[in-house]
């Protein structure tokens, strides 16, 4: 836990290999430490400064300011509950108070196994589905009460692993480009004139 | 009859149209400027103020304040832009003074204020506050907000030496700009943008950089505090004036800030040849030791293992008498670096007096007088264009402010930077070449380097200047000379920039303290090991402290007959001196300094001298005439008189309304040298090859008397490569044996990739085990075996 473990590096050098400048593999990296660990520790954030050439305090500063990005540690699953308008209108506090009883936590906690965060959501923009949530960020539609206990019931029991991977999964930092498909990352400093497309009209 | 063309005669005829130029109009005024130029630069220049609290002239245009706002007339009429990101333009016409544009003004100082906790009372900042007097010029007085304030915990310390208050904040990005930009050193940023924007530190990581004050200095609100200046005065009870800073040579401009007769705040001013604005944390905060209960304040003779009070006349009658009854030719005198031109120049009337030939200004650490006999470079001319090749010490770590005007020169691809070093230094990820030498190969390894095909292309492609300074004191200074020679050799029309750090050590040199030949300051130990010098004058040089070669600073000072220290502070020489007097420290006397590249400006007094101590140079007039030398001299007006009819060059500076500003350069004439062959013995595998290079912060006594710095030494240690480690087979920090034929100490070792294989890096004069006892002067480089116990 906490820097990349050796496969990741691997993958993030890989990853790093995409881009002109190191600097703009950040964000996957971000998400690769997250899939990782569940959430962004310190140290993980300290690894890639060193992977990409920044300091720590500049990926903090990047990484800050994303909300899916967590620095406390997440449960295996995230729930979601969305508080805005349409789904407050349609039971949403009930919905929320029903999780917070049926786990026995407050929102914005953990539960001490380490299986469930619960947050409040912004709009999830899926208001003619209200009251909505999600679950990894993995969408319910027009949740009740007992279809909340049953969708916790299933996580449990690991009825829907293969539909919700763990908190932090994301599949495009693993997509893999073959070398003859690159399209030949240029340094934006090494870029002298315009495309010759643009045949000389503007000014670069 | 032969055609004239026409069109070529007109063009002689009249100026060429400067295709840059370009003409706006600011209020109503026509005012040139040219392409590129920002709106809010050419207001400025025209005294037509616009508020602004994000733009800083010596940084990039962000817009974050977007309190510059101004009304240019566009297609479709007068249209409001930020003016720190709009370029002017030919026929621009610009509006400063109209009533949206001063709605607009008073919209943002309240959007500003929203948040601000208006604390002015009890802020530091408060009376010389961007925020506080545009919130009065531009403001309109009154807020319509209503509600909760954010609130933050404050203030929170970023480092040892600055505090932040996230309240007060404005999120300007002057201060993250600054460490990004301008230090190199983005150890803060904005973290949870958002409604929560706020400046921070990565946690447990502190905003450690050697350039932190600015950001101090630069912040428009109250919002960055610097503890040595915290609750110690209000900005109206201040009395200032504008010095030099002699903490290193660079010279950067300072402004000296004092009340109630103590020394409380320095602040950077923008000299554009020198510091553009900019102070190293050491420079910024070192004044605290001016103000030390430590200082010497009056004179004072050895009696038995103590010290007994006198007054002057009496210890001026016992240096006299000893200087008198001295053999002939045993009167020696080390130092001089740290006055000014004037103090040296008054001591080296003393020494011709006396027929003294054994001088030195600098203490072994440095280099020949004779790299001032090269074509010699400026830091301007350094930074305007071509290749620099660096054979020198860690600048970040010695010269720092010079390395800020390196790394600006390098990151805007102004020149490219070449460096031979003997490990990683602060510049070397900014050179575009940089090789690890093995201490004792770098000649070698330069011209090495210099025939690579793409480097010979590059050092004949333009202008070529060599930054020379000791780097490694357990190498002889022969082996930088040497590469000096060979960067030369490869480019003859290549101009020097002498790196030499301490503060006036070039002024000493040029207005006659420098060695001739064989009576530098380790033959003046190595005689007064061996009883040679009857009298042995310290001004203001410590060398058991400075002198690299730990053996002979000790014999040396033991075995002169009598010793006299003039020093601000009872150094570890001073100590074993049999007479003390008390000198002037900075600001608190007059004159003029030099800074490496010869520029002479002035530095002043602002308090008065503690106790009965007194400037340099009138202890050194009140001493010729005990001596029965009657040296006219009353005045330091009568000392720049001297010296600008003695010293070359002078004439036009020492009087000069300059010297107040940016200073004047001048050239005074050093005796050039033969080339020196070097070489070094092959390394034993079993051993690695010594690199001692100093740090910012050490036990120089000016550090160790400033409590905001004396802890901020990073300790006594060696740093081998992480491979190196492995077969020195100790744990990272544990304890080993450093050792060589001439003594062994232990120290604790620490990996560093910064250092190439087979070498040991040592930090110099740190607190702990000295290394200086393993370096012999006699050896052209110093091998030692690091052993774990």
């Amino acid at each position: 836990m906490a820097r990349l473990s050796e496969d990741n590096i691997r993958l993030a050098r890989e990853i790093i290999g995409r881009y002109p400048k190191p600097r703009s593999a950040t964000m996957p990296l971000l998400h690769l430490a997250q899939e990782q660990d569940g959430y962004i520790t310190n140290e993980a954030m300290s690894h890639i400064g060193e992977l990409v050439g920044a300091t720590s305090a500049e990926v903090y500063g990047t990484a800050s300011f994303y909300e899916m990005f967590k620095f406390e540690p997440v449960g295996k699953f995230l729930i979601n509950i969305c508080g805005t308008m349409s789904c407050a209108l349609l039971g949403a506090e009930e919905l929320m108070h029903h999780a917070e009883g049926r786990l026995g936590i407050k929102m914005g906690s953990t539960t001490a196994d380490g299986k469930f965060t619960l947050e409040r959501a912004e709009c999830q923009a899926a208001c003619t589905e209200a009251p909505c949530l999600q679950v990894n960020y993995r969408y319910r539609y027009r949740v009740t009460p007992q279809e909340l206990d049953a969708l916790i019931d299933d996580l449990s029991s690991g009825a829907l692993d293969s539909e919700i991977p763990a908190h932090g999964t994301v599949a495009k930092v693993r997509q893999s480009i073959p070398a003859d498909r690159g399209v030949g990352a240029v340094n934006p400093d090494d870029v002298t004139e315009g495309p010759a497309w643009l045949d000389g009209k503007a000014a670069l | 009859m032969t055609t004239i063309d026409t069109n070529t005669t007109d063009a002689e005829n009249t100026p060429p149209v400067d295709p840059n130029a370009v003409s706006i109009t600011i209020n109503g005024r026509t005012v040139a400027a040219r392409k590129g130029e920002l709106i809010i630069a050419a207001a400025d220049r025209v005294d037509e103020y616009i508020p602004r609290f994000c733009y800083h002239p010596r940084m990039s245009s962000v817009g974050m304040c977007r309190q510059c706002l101004v009304e240019v007339e566009g297609p479709r009429g007068p249209m409001m832009v930020v003016s720190c990101m709009t370029p002017v333009a030919d026929g621009q016409i610009v509006r400063t003074d109209t009533p949206q544009v001063k709605r607009a003004h008073e919209g943002m100082i309240e959007l500003l204020l929203a948040n601000h906790p208006l604390d002015c009372p009890v802020c530091d900042k408060g009376g010389e506050c961007p925020l506080q007097d545009q919130a009065f010029s531009h403001g309109a007085g009154e807020s319509r907000f209503v509600e909760e304030k954010r609130h933050y915990e404050k203030p929170i310390p970023i480092s040892d030496l600055v505090l932040l208050d996230r309240e007060r904040c404005i999120l300007c990005d002057r201060c993250t700009r600054f460490a990004d930009e301008v230090a190199g050193d983005p150890l803060i940023s904005f973290t949870q943008r958002g409604n929560n924007t706020q400046v921070m530190t990565f946690p447990d990581e502190p905003f450690a950089s050697y350039f932190s004050g600015n950001t101090v200095q630069i912040c428009p609100v109250g919002a960055l505090t610097a503890t040595p200046y915290r609750f110690k005065a209000r900005p109206w009870d201040l009395e200032q004036r504008e010095s030099t800073c002699t903490s290193c040579s660079v010279g950067c401009r300072t402004v000296v800030q004092s009340s109630r007769d103590e020394l409380l705040r320095f602040q950077g001013v923008d000299s554009d040849p020198v510091n553009w604005g900019w102070l190293c944390d050491r420079g910024r905060f070192n004044f605290q030791s001016t103000n030390s209960e430590d200082r010497l304040v009056t004179p004072q003779v050895k009696s038995g293992d103590s010290f007994t009070t006198v007054t002057w006349s009496e210890a001026l009658d016992t240096v006299a008498r000893t200087m008198r009854h001295a053999r002939p030719g045993s009167v020696a005198l080390i130092g001089g670096a740290r006055g000014t031109n004037e103090d040296a120049f008054m001591w080296a009337k003393v020494a011709d007096a006396l027929g003294v030939t054994m001088r030195d200004a600098q203490l072994d650490d440095g280099l020949p007088s004779s790299i001032y006999a090269y074509a010699q470079a400026t830091i301007d001319s350094t930074c305007a264009g071509g290749t620099v090749i660096v054979i020198a010490p860690d600048l970040k770590e010695e010269l720092p402010v010079l390395f800020l005007r390196l790394r600006d020169a390098a990151e805007k691809k102004r020149v490219r930077i070449i460096e031979v070093s003997s490990h990683q230094t602060g510049l070397t990820k900014y050179a575009w070449r940089s090789v690890q030498a093995e201490p004792g190969t770098s000649a070698n390894a330069l011209v090495a380097l210099l025939s690579e095909s793409a480097v010979a292309a590059q050092i004949h492609s333009g202008a070529v200047t060599i930054v020379a300074g000791r780097g490694n004191l357990a190498e002889s200074a022969n082996h930088v000379m040497a590469a000096v020679d060979a960067a030369m050799n490869a480019v003859p029309s290549a101009t020097v920039l002498p790196a030499l750090r301490r503060g006036n050590v070039r002024g000493a040199l040029s207005v006659g303290l420098a060695p001739s030949e064989g009576n530098d300051t380790a033959a003046i130990l190595e005689a007064a090991a061996n009883g040679k010098v009857d009298c042995l004058v310290l001004l203001g040089a410590d060398p058991l402290s400075d002198v690299a070669d730990g053996d002979l600073a000790r014999r040396g000072i033991a075995g002169a007959k009598f010793v006299v220290a003039v020093d601000t502070f009872l150094s570890p020489s001073a100590a074993h001196a049999d007479i003390v007097l008390p000198a002037a420290a900075y600001g608190e006397k007059d004159g003029t300094t030099m800074n490496l590249e010869g520029r002479v400006t002035n530095v002043v007094q602002k308090i008065t001298p503690r106790g009965t101590s007194r400037a340099d140079w009138m202890i050194a007039a009140e001493l010729l005439s005990v001596l029965g030398h009657d040296s006219s001299v009353s005045t330091l007006a009568d000392v720049q008189r001297d010296m600008a009819q003695a010293i070359p060059g002078f004439g036009a500076t020492t009087t000069a309304v300059a010297v107040k500003r940016d200073g004047v350069v001048i050239s005074v004439p050093v005796a050039a040298r033969s080339n020196v062959v070097t070489s070094a013995p092959p390394r034993n595998s079993y051993e690695f090859r010594l690199n001692v290079s100093r740090k910012l912060y050490d036990r120089a006594i000016s550090t160790l008397t400033s409590p905001a710095l004396e802890n901020l030494a990073p300790g006594a240690q060696v740093l081998v490569n992480p491979l190196d480690l492995d077969r020195v087979g100790a744990p990272e920090g544990g304890n080993v044996r450093v050792s060589n034929n001439n003594s062994s100490l232990v120290l604790p070792v620490h990996s560093s990739p910064s250092v190439p294989r087979g070498v040991a890096l040592v930090p110099f004069n740190q607190p702990g085990a000295d290394i200086r006892e393993l370096i012999r002067r006699s050896d052209s480089v110093v091998d030692v075996r690091i052993e774990s116990i």
